[in-house]
């Protein structure tokens, strides 16, 4: 097995009381890729991602993480693999600074985290570089700032930071623009551009430009299962895409809806 | 080095002034402590200290890791008819060591239950504590050790240490006062240490805090082994405070009297639990003594339903809003 795929599926499947939600999908990311998962509502793109992080048993089918079976591990030892996913609804520590949240991820490393009798001071080591992962999205004004008092961007901004603390090789970013204005949106593709450097990103989307801007590869998923794969530009002229769009440029009209 | 202690100066010497003032407000109530048994009757004090401790151990499960235990009753009870049956049958035994048997019996049990019910959130953890609970109290009416309906009576109070005698209320009275700062100030250094921050991003958001590698049923489980140890370790200190272990102890109405408390106090805040227990005690003894005797248990009623209609985060949450919005 080369090495040329980081993660691939076969025959990935879900089901779900007799309902198909992922039916035999086979994914393969090439390493260093920004690829992109779209497809219309309901078409299992969360689904995968719930899969791919163990956040769900599959049914049937196999996950290779480096051409190495990691269907049977756990979520939380997916994260330690090297594979960090983000969440559709902005996933922060609300009650927690801006600079705890993203330390909070580092804190993993220290090996102290189960350590009840130690003072929490023994953490602020870890404030520079807590600081320079905030610096490096934009935040380090926020670093005292409780994340339930930020903006919806910024919170966006922030669960990038606190992935990136783990330094993962791939990033799973489940919507990462939904629900944000045009000018959030520009720059959280030009934080994903920036931070992919020397990582893998999957990434389900439903703003077709936001993936027209970043991806080099794209699945389009649509029922469950793979209808098309290729750059933007097949993939986009490809009729089957089109008709299951219907031919409305769904990405654009939901995000006026969001 | 120069360059981040110059940008978090601000906000780092806000934190220290926080520390400084919390030290101050630990010191003013640690004299308090010390003194209250001049003021106080003793026997009273300890009551209420034991039950704050009770409250105090709830609360870092409910109110600093998101579990709500219904069945912490059987770790108060197991932690008293241990520490009791083992006073009681060897004479020879000092007190402290017997609160040590019965502190390390409950931390055993809380493992057990913890192991059981982790696995289950919400309602259904709360469900699998209160039936685990409900087991072990009909355990303890069955078992012979426990004397059954009538508890057991008479628990000598014994040597501390083989050496200081207990009997006077006073001398028992310092030694409750040092169990519950002892077990508060774990509580404190639990909450704020670095296993503290991941049950807080734990309570926070579930799914990503598995999502950064931690495995959260495990700190769970921790957390529960401590407050299932720090809730025997009251009712050991109370066995011995009243020579007598009995089955209210281990029934479910003293799983719901300690929510009461912890809700009244002020869940999630780390003295909130103290004043709860302070003043659900006082008011029950107050009660018991005047002609609305019978009424205690619809005057607390009342008293709760107030305070999760009007103040929320109970009265030292309120407090702390107050604080916050007017000297910030």
């Amino acid at each position: 097995m080369t090495q040329e795929f980081v993660l691939e599926t076969r025959g990935l499947t879900k089901e779900f009381r007799g309902f198909t939600a992922v039916d035999d999908v086979n994914l393969k990311v090439r390493e260093g890729h920004i690829h992109a998962l779209i497809g219309p509502n309901g078409a299992g793109k969360t689904t995968v991602f719930n899969l791919l992080t163990k956040f769900l048993p599959p049914t049937r089918g196999e996950i290779l993480y480096r051409g190495k079976p990691i269907t049977g591990m756990r979520a939380n030892d997916i994260a330690r693999l090297g594979l960090v996913r983000s969440f559709q609804i902005s996933a922060v520590f609300a009650h927690m600074t801006a600079l705890e949240n993203v330390r909070v991820a580092l804190q993993r490393r220290l090996g102290t985290s189960f350590h009840f009798w130690k003072s929490e001071r023994s953490l602020e080591p870890l404030n520079d570089q807590a600081l320079a992962l905030l610096d490096q999205v934009g935040l380090k004004d926020y670093a005292d700032v409780l994340t339930v008092e930020m903006p919806y961007g910024r919170k966006r901004a922030l669960e990038v930071a606190t992935t990136l603390a783990l330094d993962p090789a791939v990033m799973l970013l489940d919507e990462p623009t939904q629900g944000m204005g045009a000018e959030d949106v520009d720059r959280i593709v030009e934080l994903i551009r920036r931070v992919s450097e020397g990582r893998t990103v999957l990434m389900v989307e439903h703003n077709l430009s936001v993936v027209s801007r970043l991806c080099d590869r794209i699945t389009v998923l649509a029922r469950g299962s793979i209808l098309a794969e290729g750059d933007y530009a097949a993939v986009s002229t490809d009729p089957r895409v089109r008709e299951a769009y219907m031919g409305s440029e769904a990405g654009e009209t939901e995000e006026a809806g969001a | 080095m120069t360059a981040t202690t110059q940008t978090l100066s601000p906000s780092m010497k806000r934190r220290r002034r926080a520390r400084q003032r919390r030290g101050a407000l630990y010191l003013a109530l640690l004299a308090i402590g010390l003194v209250a048994p001049f003021v106080a009757y003793p026997v009273f004090l300890m009551k209420i200290l034991c039950f704050a401790l009770f409250a105090c151990a709830f609360n870092l499960l409910l109110g600093y890791a998101g579990l709500l235990s219904f069945g912490h009753a059987a770790f108060l009870a197991t932690g008293g008819y241990v520490t009791g049956y083992l006073l009681s049958s060897h004479p020879a035994l000092t007190p402290e060591t017997g609160i040590l048997a019965g502190t390390l019996a409950s931390l055993g049990l809380g493992l057990v239950f913890g192991a059981l019910a982790i696995r289950r959130q919400g309602i259904y953890f709360a469900m699998v504590t209160l039936a685990l609970a409900q087991m072990v109290f009909f355990f303890y009416i069955q078992a012979p050790f426990t004397g059954g309906e009538d508890g057991l009576h008479g628990v000598p109070r014994g040597q501390l240490f083989g050496l200081i005698d207990l009997s006077s209320n006073l001398a028992m009275y310092y030694f409750v006062f040092a169990v519950f700062v002892l077990g508060f100030a774990l509580i404190q250094r639990t909450v704020h240490s670095p296993f503290g921050q991941v049950l807080k991003a734990i309570r926070e958001n579930e799914p990503r805090a598995v999502s950064l590698g931690y495995n959260v049923d495990a700190y769970k489980l921790v957390a529960f082994v401590i407050s299932a140890g720090l809730a025997g370790l009251a009712g050991s200190t109370k066995t011995v405070v009243f020579q007598l272990a009995s089955l209210t102890d281990a029934h479910w109405h003293m799983s719901g009297e300690v929510i009461l408390m912890t809700l009244l106090g002020g869940v999630g805040t780390l003295f909130g639990p103290l004043v709860g227990a302070g003043l659900v005690v006082s008011l029950q003894t107050q009660l018991a003594q005047s002609p609305l005797g019978n009424w205690v248990s619809v005057i607390l009623g009342a008293i709760f339903v107030i305070c999760v209609l009007s103040f929320r985060s109970g009265i030292v949450g309120e407090i702390q809003k107050i604080v916050r919005k007017n000297f910030k």
